[in-house]
């Protein structure tokens, strides 16, 4: 897919989202629309997964471990054909196949999540198996930045060091807010690259918001670097609504009302503006 | 008069997973800096492919195995138990448990067996905890015997397990193979009608040892073997309370939410009987050998022996 469609398609997923937030009414806004970039470049131009076999041997891996971004990861996955129409529909109801955070029962979700600071040690084991089997897929684990005062991934760091894994890719959707406000002044990160390189990843930093620099980004990885890698993603917490951008209340705030309809107003432009 | 074998269970376990794994690569031994005090120093030199150490870190050790067995391979964890149902408890509980990942958990030095290491390094609370996780399968072998069928049980069909063993090795309960192995069905190992006494783990042995006591007193007590904690056998215990009307438990564990607990919601609801739970009180345990803390609290033969006394004169 070229970079042209995947802005068209980004900004469409971002309208989809914002319905879908507002029908089910629950869900976690402004992460999920800083972190939709990321997944719709993985699962349209990296990733080689298969929704007509989502377990598919060699696959690449995929997990979220900021699983509170659930919905962005479903509307990315029923675009791709994993989750079908009426599910998606179905999220926010009662007694839904989809919930607020990711489970192995949907197709294409390789683990549960939700909890923070667990993803990583998982996908230091998927890429590990990959290295015992000789193997050549890819597992790649998305963090978020308030998730990086979780110390087990700590752990997770050492062991992907030790075992080299440079089938590994991590990466943090650094929008710098958490529940509770700005990640600096709830735990400060500010030396975070520096912290990455020193457990011995293959640190890389990109504008997250871009769709030329992520595809960018993605495609330069060096996977026989012996190195895992770290992409420190700098991106703006609701991005694309006017109103949310950098807010931190909208961390976990669905829009009803006149704010759902400037929500959509303003992606409307945006898919406009794409298209001109 | 309880002799142990010359092997701890511990060993019995690594030493029949090195032999599954020789035959099959796809077993994998994970450990936390623990493969002296697991046994598994040869399973590290002879498949040294099939070995992951991650260091003093219990929580990654139980990540990265669900992402192991997520691609196929079938982890194995050891280490010690106190540690992997306490701050590891989180990743049982979602990358195991929840996401249904087939790993098991070798918990080593389980119970007391620390002894004098004190409360960090018991672990008297994972049955009652691991019994309320959806997905996991919960074991306390008795002995060597039991021990090598349930890992050779769980290499076969890799699922969500812990397993409890002890540190130092114990008597025989099975004195040779020819016994059955079913998860979720107890073992009758003797039959009486004056009382049943219901026991898990190490405290199988003492059970046995109480009986024949008993039985030289005149009283015929009926042994159960409750190794399979989850899936739990409800209908050797509906039969014992409807047989013998009075079930005493014993296990190294809090007598709360454990063995006992088990039992008696199983009891309350379907066939009330009266019961004692023997077990460890709410207080931190002694300073104490292994034995010697099974004695202060009563849960060794000799504390069996007197509380089914007392209770058949209640």
């Amino acid at each position: 897919m070229e970079n042209q469609e995947l802005k068209l398609k980004v900004e469409q997923l971002r309208l989809r989202l914002i319905e879908l937030i507002h029908k089910g009414n629950t869900g976690h806004t402004g992460g999920d629309l800083s972190v939709l970039n990321v997944l719709t470049v993985l699962y349209n131009k990296i990733l080689n997964v298969d929704p007509k076999n989502p377990k598919m041997a060699d696959r690449d891996r995929f997990v979220l471990s900021k699983g509170h971004c659930a919905e962005a990861l479903y509307c990315v996955l029923n675009d791709k054909g994993f989750i079908p129409d009426e599910e998606l529909e179905a999220y926010g109801t009662y007694h839904a196949h989809l919930g607020g955070h990711p489970d192995v029962t949907i197709p294409g979700v390789e683990i549960n999540s939700g909890a923070l600071g667990h993803g990583l040690s998982v996908g230091v084991g998927m890429a590990l198996a990959a290295k015992m089997d000789g193997k050549k897929y890819h597992t790649f684990v998305v963090m978020g930045d308030g998730e990086q005062a979780e110390g087990s991934i700590y752990e997770a760091a050492m062991a992907g060091n030790k075992y080299h894994l440079d089938n590994l890719v991590a990466l943090i959707d650094r929008n710098g807010l958490q529940i509770s406000g700005s990640t600096e002044d709830v735990m400060p990160l500010e030396c975070i690259q520096e912290r990455w390189t020193a457990f011995g990843w293959d640190v890389i930093t990109m504008n997250g918001d871009d769709i030329d620099e992520v595809v960018r980004t993605f495609e330069n990885i060096d996977f026989h670097n012996g190195k895992p890698h770290m992409i420190v993603s700098n991106t703006t917490k609701g991005l694309g609504v006017s109103f949310m951008e950098n807010v931190a209340k909208w961390h976990h705030g669905v829009p009803k009302g006149e704010d759902y309809e400037q929500a959509v107003k303003d992606i409307k432009a945006r898919i406009e503006k794409v298209k001109s | 008069m309880l002799t142990p074998n010359k092997i701890p269970c511990r060993k019995s376990f690594t030493s029949t997973l090195l032999e599954l794994a020789q035959q099959d690569k796809d077993i994998v031994a994970v450990t936390s800096d623990a493969s002296g005090s697991a046994t598994l120093t040869d399973f590290g030199k002879e498949l040294p492919e099939q070995f992951v150490e991650v260091g003093i870190a219990e929580q990654d050790a139980v990540g990265i195995s669900a992402g192991l067995a997520s691609a196929g391979k079938k982890p194995f964890i050891f280490g010690p138990a106190c540690f992997y149902v306490a701050r590891a408890l989180e990743q049982v509980k979602v990358d195991m448990a929840y996401s249904q990942m087939p790993v098991t958990i070798c918990g080593v030095s389980g119970g007391v067996a620390y002894s004098q290491l004190g409360a960090t390094h018991h672990s008297l609370h994972d049955i009652a905890v691991l019994r309320t996780f959806p997905g996991i399968e919960v074991y306390l072998p008795c002995d060597v015997r039991q021990t090598r069928k349930l890992c050779i049980d769980l290499a076969k069909r890799p699922r969500p397990a812990y397993v409890r063993v002890g540190r130092n090795a114990v008597p025989d309960v099975y004195e040779n193979d020819d016994f059955d192995f079913v998860p979720g069905k107890a073992n009758t190992l003797t039959e009486g009608n004056d009382l049943t006494i219901i026991a898990t783990g190490e405290t199988v042995a003492h059970a046995v040892e109480a009986a024949k006591i008993l039985h030289e007193k005149g009283i015929n007590a009926r042994v159960i073997d409750m190794f399979s904690l989850k899936p739990f056998d409800k209908d050797v215990v509906i039969k014992a309370a409807k047989e013998t009307g009075k079930i005493l438990t014993v296990e190294e564990h809090s007598m709360f939410g454990g063995l006992g607990a088990a039992v008696a919601e199983v009891t309350a609801q379907e066939c009330p009987a009266k019961m004692r739970i023997l077990g460890i009180p709410d207080e931190n345990v002694i300073h104490a050998s292994p034995l010697e803390v099974f004695h202060h609290y009563g849960i060794d033969y000799e504390g069996i022996v007197a509380a089914a006394e007392e209770f058949l004169n209640s």
